[in-house]
């Protein structure tokens, strides 16, 4: 088991932030091309130059090419109609429909960037060669900077997530197979006879996992460190100091689930209900301001969204404890309301 | 003296009354012993007394202490042992011993002198798990740990199910070893013929207390006369013996029928006499002293 607990995190961290990327190549696609103009041509060169686009069938009729949408051959077809060129000459302005497969949305948004920025270059550079621009349009020129990941580097903004979601995994799931498997196996009969007061019995389950919990957050920060580059910039004395209140929020829902089940099994389920919803809900892989209302106003009672934020904030953007004591404030009230319960809720008489 | 004092206590779950009504005394340094199937009730009346179940109607006392009100004080006198194995499978024996120990507050040494002649059984197996033991070594194993803390009184929850004949008796007589030492021994089993290692029995069916006494008094108080009946063909045999005018109970008992007759002057010519009239063959019929499970039978019976 020890192995397993060291050995899991190291491959969801390599696995899960190497893997889980945004970032789409090699999106096939399709071409229909009414047009067969010298523009069209430079539109489907400039698709098929990217690094993203692979060119999948050219064909002449849009049902013909919706086909191979249904066998899943392509995700995108570039529909050009007649006269694109010769439209673009004499008005200045001109049509080019993009039909995205949408099966899955968010994957459908990024092509749909991806080929927007291809057709704005495209635009220009057929603004100047047919130099249709009797008059400059004004335009405001937008030049940006992403401050604290200015790469906008997929790994730096998740490696702080998936730690999250690690320390979040062992401390509720342990905890929580815990005291119901002495329920199982009858050892807890030994010692609800004993004289072993409660917060004995509570502070000697928690405390192997607390450590477990922390050491497992040590370990996974030194290999986003050391492996994937990931900056510091904060202090990580703020962010054990954090996190070891926060090991008690995810034990004392562990423990919780624990006190209420009678088998493992039914522990398990609830675990993995409350985990899932916090963890989907978490700002991890989805973030937190694209949810209605009512979801965000859930998502600050959510630990695994606090804790995410507060993660990013100090390695990212270098927080100050000023910063994160809300979030501090935040963990000690659910610990200790946890706790509570889950203490409250441990019998050693049955009625 | 009384270690343990029982008054009207019952505790049901639903529908189903698991103790009902139940009233007896244990003496201090007594080996009682609650015979009784599976169903009984034996376990939740063990589970309230052990301070795990807290009773529906009733009281009692462990030690002069009540079950409900200090309970706290009873858990530190008592030593529990569950029917079913529950010490951690994963530790060794020593570990768990220690475990145990550290639990009550105290040290194997410090009780050393109780369980040493059990303990020395299982010194070979000190660095195996609890897990990998057998049936009779897991069983003194939790026979230790529930004396590693000089308990008053041990309430044993069938300790010998599932345990085979040998150990059985050995472990009886650690038993009667410990009942020297002063310790009231409250045990449970669904084996009749452990009856009479105990002091006094209570004998317990569907909740209730049958009858609680020695065992010599409740075998001298079975009413009329019992006999080991065969004959060629034993389920007419069985069926002509409960058609007999005087029959007073039937029960097939190993290879023969045990019968017992409601006279109190019947001889086992009468019986003979009848059953050839009924032409049966081959009959043997022999007048025995009834044993504890011809009382149980009999008192279920009423």
């Amino acid at each position: 088991m020890i192995p397993l607990i060291f050995f899991m995190p190291v491959l969801q961290l390599l696995v899960l932030s190497n893997a889980a990327t945004y970032e789409i190549k090699n999106i096939k696609f399709n071409i229909v091309d009414y047009d067969q103009s010298h523009f069209s041509r430079e539109l489907i060169s400039k698709f098929t130059a990217s690094n993203y686009f692979v060119l999948n069938d050219v064909s002449f009729s849009v049902e013909n090419s919706e086909e191979s949408f249904k066998k899943n051959q392509a995700k995108l077809i570039i529909h050009i109609p007649k006269d694109f060129e010769k439209n673009f000459r004499s008005q200045g302005l001109s049509g080019v429909q993009l039909v995205i497969n949408a099966e899955d949305g968010s994957a459908a948004g990024i092509i749909n960037n991806y080929a927007l920025n291809i057709t704005r270059d495209l635009n220009i550079d057929m603004a100047v060669e047919s130099s249709v621009m009797p008059e400059p349009v004004p335009m405001i020129n937008i030049d940006y900077s992403n401050w604290y990941n200015s790469e906008l580097d997929y790994i730096t903004y998740m490696v702080p997530g998936i730690l999250v979601v690690l320390v979040t995994m062992i401390g509720t799931f342990l905890s929580g197979m815990n005291v119901v498997k002495e329920k199982e196996i009858g050892t807890i009969e030994q010692l609800n006879v004993s004289p072993i007061k409660k917060y004995q019995f509570i502070t000697g389950k928690l405390m192997p996992f607390w450590f477990i919990g922390i050491g497992e957050l040590a370990f996974g920060l030194l290999i986003g460190i050391i492996v994937f580059k990931i900056p510091m910039l904060g202090s990580p004395l703020i962010i054990f100091m954090l996190a070891s209140v926060y090991m008690f929020v995810v034990l004392g829902m562990g423990l919780l689930i624990s006190t209420l089940t009678n088998t493992q099994q039914q522990a398990m389920f609830i675990a993995w209900f409350f985990l899932v919803l916090f963890i989907l809900m978490g700002g991890i892989f989805t973030p937190v301001e694209s949810m209605p209302a009512w979801a965000q106003a859930i998502a600050y009672f959510n630990p695994v969204a606090q804790f995410n934020r507060a993660m990013r904030m100090i390695m990212l953007k270098g927080s100050g404890f000023k910063d994160v004591l809300p979030t501090l404030y935040f963990f000690i009230v659910y610990a200790s309301v946890m706790m509570s319960l889950a203490v409250w809720r441990y019998r050693k008489t049955e009625s | 003296m009384s270690s343990v004092i029982i008054e009207n206590l019952s505790k049901s779950y639903g529908d189903v009354s698991a103790v009902d009504d139940i009233s007896l005394n244990i003496d201090t340094g007594e080996i009682f012993g609650f015979i009784g199937p599976d169903g009984a009730g034996k376990t939740t009346l063990f589970r309230m007394l052990t301070s795990l179940l807290i009773p529906d109607k009733g009281k009692a006392t462990v030690e002069g202490f009540d079950i409900v009100k200090e309970f706290k004080k009873i858990r530190s006198l008592v030593g529990y042992m569950p029917g079913r194995f529950s010490l951690y499978q994963d530790l060794t024996v020593e570990e768990n011993l220690n475990f145990f120990a550290s639990v009550f507050g105290t040290t194997i040494q410090e009780n050393y002198n109780l369980i040493k002649d059990i303990y020395v059984l299982l010194e070979p197996f000190r660095k195996r798990k609890a897990g990998k033991l057998s049936g009779g070594m897991k069983q003194k194993l939790a026979l230790c740990c529930a004396l590693i803390h000089k308990p008053k009184i041990l309430f044993l929850d069938e300790p010998t199910t599932g345990v085979d004949p040998v150990s059985r008796n050995e472990f009886w007589d650690m038993l009667g070893y410990l009942k020297n030492e002063g310790i009231t021994i409250v045990v449970s089993t669904p084996y009749m013929d452990e009856a009479n290692k105990c002091d006094r029995i209570a004998l317990m069916q569907r909740g209730k207390i049958l009858e609680t006494n020695y065992l010599k008094n409740i075998i001298a108080r079975y009413p009329g006369k019992l006999f080991a009946v065969k004959s060629d063909i034993m389920f007419i045999l069985l069926k002509d013996l409960r058609d007999y005018k005087n029959s007073n109970s039937v029960f097939s008992f190993g290879d023969s029928l045990h019968y017992s007759d409601s006279r109190t002057d019947v001889t086992k010519d009468d019986i003979l006499n009848y059953l050839k009239s009924k032409e049966h063959k081959n009959i043997l019929i022999e007048e025995i002293e009834p044993n504890i499970e011809d009382c149980f039978m009999d008192l279920m019976s009423k």
